[in-house]
């Protein structure tokens, strides 16, 4: 497998963490992975977004030009990225904040509206688990157990009491995912 | 084998610095590389050490000049504009022949530049990078194990040659995370002694560590001396990796990130039928300039793929000296070359020249 | 017969390089001195300066750096932090320590790091020939000030112990002067005040020592050192400026 996948939206979505986290459950199903956060001049603008590679291979580049994956987060950024996803990739935005207005068909394609459902659930900065949910439920990896075990060891014991919540948004994006 | 983990590559340089048994880190925030003083900031103290935030590098680096010269293992680390305020320093250290490791998590220059990463200090590591004859030895990490088991090997060279080391990693190196696998910590105690270092000169003769030579000969005679270290560095210390060389009709020069992504470009042109590889140096100081030599014969094009304009090249044309034609592709200002660009061009050599040499 | 005079323990049996009439050699035996008084030869560390005094290890017998221009504060924090056991002292001169220096030493002090400074304060750069120094007096004629300096074009002359004073970090800062017997038995009560600030471990401590450079001052010794009397002492008032608090 060679997963090149950009997770982009605003600052304090949880863009970076959701990012390390399929890094690192992919670490935990035995792929070489690497994980890249734009820092630059967009952090400070407010936009966010990081680069993630899952590989068989050991990684060259860990920049992504053209990614395989696309997690949306935001309208600018569904704007910046969409024309790079390659033919046949995987585009997961969230329903809630972005209007979906390419007439691209050549890409697989799942809305699921994150936002809502972490309202539902109770906390809005968990809608990046509802993303990586959806995207598991489509791709069928990593697996869910890797998944949690990766949310249990970036929260460490620090923010232990935040894993709950954040494993029901996982679930809640997994179930949806699978419906959609 | 140890576990493992999935880490920040600024993260990794400061561990491996730990576990190298640097104990004091004197530094001054500058980004990409903030990471580093923040990591050292709580980790120095749970092993007895100390962090220390100077009020400039210019300080920071002096105290580096003070502790390194009390015997201990120190590190300090900064970016571009930083680097550039240490460089009177360096060359205080160097003078004085003094163990440290310097990180240099690399940004786009000159001036203020910017934050995002480059490769636009080769000349300034390289070459010394402050006032007189001297060198750095510069490891330039490619991934992030390769950053932990270089940072390693800094301290061990440092002490080893009494000479300052520079890890000259680029903002992506510092920025990235990647599975590294963390080798356990040295045991302090099986450190050699430093009999020269300042500890209170207690039933001994008194210790002076000076760079003033004011006599003419005796200044030329410490540069002598300095310079004979350097060719042993030469002779012993040159580091690089050849990928996929063994039949290559074209090769692809290229250090920390660019290498990597030279890597990329390899695989897909391989998959065409091209023969090419890359020539890596690993130390930037020592340069491999032999290592290129020996397949001048052999290749019809270098590409140098650099995120400067024109840096790394000087060190392979020096190489190669004119037997095989050498291009540049050259990036800055924190834009990374992409392995497409290195395929075409790799590949607009292939048709426009055949094989010709 | 008994002996009333010796060279300290602490100093090398050599003659100095200083030129006749400059007070260096006689802050460097009042250092000499105080080392053997308090018995810390064997662990105390200089830290040289740039500037006339490069060569102070060379009459001073203990470990010794010599450090880039102005940064003895900081060379001094580095071995201090890796020794706190060892007494490390800087000797530096106005332009190292109040011009090209002053960011070290004021934050130096500022952190309250337990090293002593002796700052010797001639009033001009003694090594490079005689320019102006941060600390020239108003209409002080120099190389680079030839018809005297004036405060409209070059600034006011900088006045160390009053601004270290008020930083939280300073132990304990004082100013002596060369000008008389008397007063250079005070600067060596001084000086030892200060290295026992630092062997009790109660902050940042540093001596002022106004002192003759007959030579760039273009004076006969004598006469150098009513000029400290008349002329320093005037502008950079002599005495105590703060006390250390004990434990």
């Amino acid at each position: 497998m060679f997963e090149s996948i950009i997770l982009a939206g605003f600052g304090g979505q949880g863009i970076l963490l959701a990012g390390r986290l399929l890094a690192l459950a992919g670490m935990k199903e035995g792929k070489h992975v690497t994980w890249l956060p734009s820092y630059g001049p967009e952090m400070r603008g407010g936009t966010a977004n990081c680069m993630v590679i899952i590989s068989n291979e050991p990684i060259g580049s860990p920049i992504v030009t053209f990614p395989n994956t696309l997690f949306i987060f935001n309208q600018p950024s569904l704007e910046k990225f969409l024309p790079k996803l390659l033919p046949g990739g995987l585009l997961i935005y969230d329903s809630s904040l972005v209007n979906y207005n390419s007439s691209r068909k050549d890409i697989d394609l799942v809305a699921i509206p994150a936002t809502r459902l972490s309202v539902d659930i109770g906390d809005q900065r968990v809608a990046n688990l509802i993303m990586l949910g959806a995207y598991v439920a489509r791709k069928g990896f990593p697996s869910t157990e890797k998944m949690l075990s990766a949310l249990k060891e970036t929260l460490g014991e620090k923010k232990a009491s935040m894993f709950e919540i954040n494993e029901r948004a996982f679930r809640k994006g997994l179930t949806y995912g699978k419906e959609a | 084998m140890a576990e493992k983990l999935l880490m920040k590559g600024n993260e990794v340089l400061a561990e491996a610095a730990v576990r190298a048994g640097c104990r004091y880190f004197f530094g001054y925030p500058i980004t990409p590389q903030n990471e580093i003083p923040e990591y050292m900031s709580w980790r120095l103290p749970e092993v007895g050490g100390v962090y220390l935030q100077a009020e400039s590098e210019v300080a920071a680096i002096n105290m580096v000049f003070g502790a390194a010269g009390a015997g201990a293992r120190v590190l300090i680390s900064s970016s571009g504009p930083g680097i550039s305020l240490m460089q009177e320093g360096i060359s205080y250290i160097a003078a004085a022949e003094l163990p440290c490791v310097i990180i240099n998590v690399s940004r786009g220059g000159p001036g203020l530049g910017g934050i995002l990463p480059a490769q636009s200090d080769y000349f300034q590591a390289t070459r010394g990078g402050g006032h007189g004859d001297y060198h750095l030895i510069v490891l330039a990490p490619h991934t992030l194990q390769e950053a932990f088991d270089l940072t390693v090997l800094a301290f061990d060279l440092a002490d080893k040659y009494r000479n300052p080391v520079m890890i000259y990693a680029d903002g992506f190196i510092g920025q990235m995370m990647e599975p590294v696998e963390l080798r356990d910590p040295i045991d302090l105690s099986t450190l050699p002694p430093k009999p020269w270092a300042i500890t209170g000169a207690k039933g001994r003769e008194r210790n002076l560590i000076k760079t003033l030579y004011l006599e003419g000969d005796k200044l030329e005679a410490h540069n002598f001396r300095l310079k004979r270290k350097y060719d042993e560095i030469v002779r012993n210390e040159v580091r690089y990796e050849l990928y996929m060389m063994d039949d290559a009709d074209f090769a692809i020069a290229a250090y920390g990130t660019s290498a990597r992504i030279a890597k990329t470009a390899v695989k897909v042109l391989r998959d065409k039928g091209i023969k090419v590889g890359v020539i890596r140096p690993i130390t930037l100081f020592p340069f491999p300039y032999s290592v290129y030599e020996s397949f001048a014969n052999q290749l019809k094009y270098i590409l140098v793929v650099e995120m400067s304009m024109g840096q790394l090249i000087y060190d392979v044309e020096y190489s190669v000296k004119g037997k095989v034609p050498v291009g540049l592709l050259p990036h800055a200002g924190g834009i990374a070359p992409t392995h497409e660009e290195i395929v075409s061009r790799i590949l607009e050599r292939v048709e426009s020249r055949g094989d010709q040499r | 017969m008994k002996l009333v005079f010796s060279r300290p323990k602490s100093m090398f049996d050599r003659q100095t390089h200083y030129c006749p009439g400059c007070g260096h050699g006689i802050v460097h035996r009042i250092i000499g001195e105080v080392i053997d008084e308090l018995d810390i030869r064997e662990r105390t560390v200089g830290v040289a300066p740039v500037g006339c005094a490069v060569l102070i290890y060379d009459y001073i017998n203990c470990d010794m750096y010599e450090a880039a221009h102005g940064r003895a504060p900081a060379v001094a924090t580095g071995c201090k932090r890796v020794h706190p056991d060892l007494i490390v002292f800087t000797y530096q001169g106005d332009g190292d320590l109040a011009s090209i220096g002053i960011s070290e030493i004021i934050h130096a002090a500022n952190r309250g790091e337990k090293i002593t400074t002796i700052f010797i304060n001639n009033a001009v750069y003694g090594m490079t020939g005689g320019q102006m120094a941060p600390t020239t007096l108003p209409g002080q004629r120099t190389t680079t000030s030839p018809s005297g300096r004036t405060p409209d074009k070059e600034g006011y002359p900088i006045k160390i112990c009053e601004m270290l004073s008020i930083l939280d970090g300073s132990a304990y800062i004082a100013r002596g002067s060369l000008a008389s017997p008397q007063k250079i038995l005070q600067v060596k009560r001084y000086i030892k005040k200060a290295f026992e600030t630092q062997i009790k471990g109660l902050g940042f401590s540093l001596v002022e020592v106004l002192s003759m450079c007959p030579t760039n001052w273009g004076l006969p010794p004598a006469k150098a050192q009513k000029w400290v009397e008349e002329r320093m002492e005037a502008l950079y008032p002599i005495g105590e400026f703060k006390m250390p608090k004990e434990g």
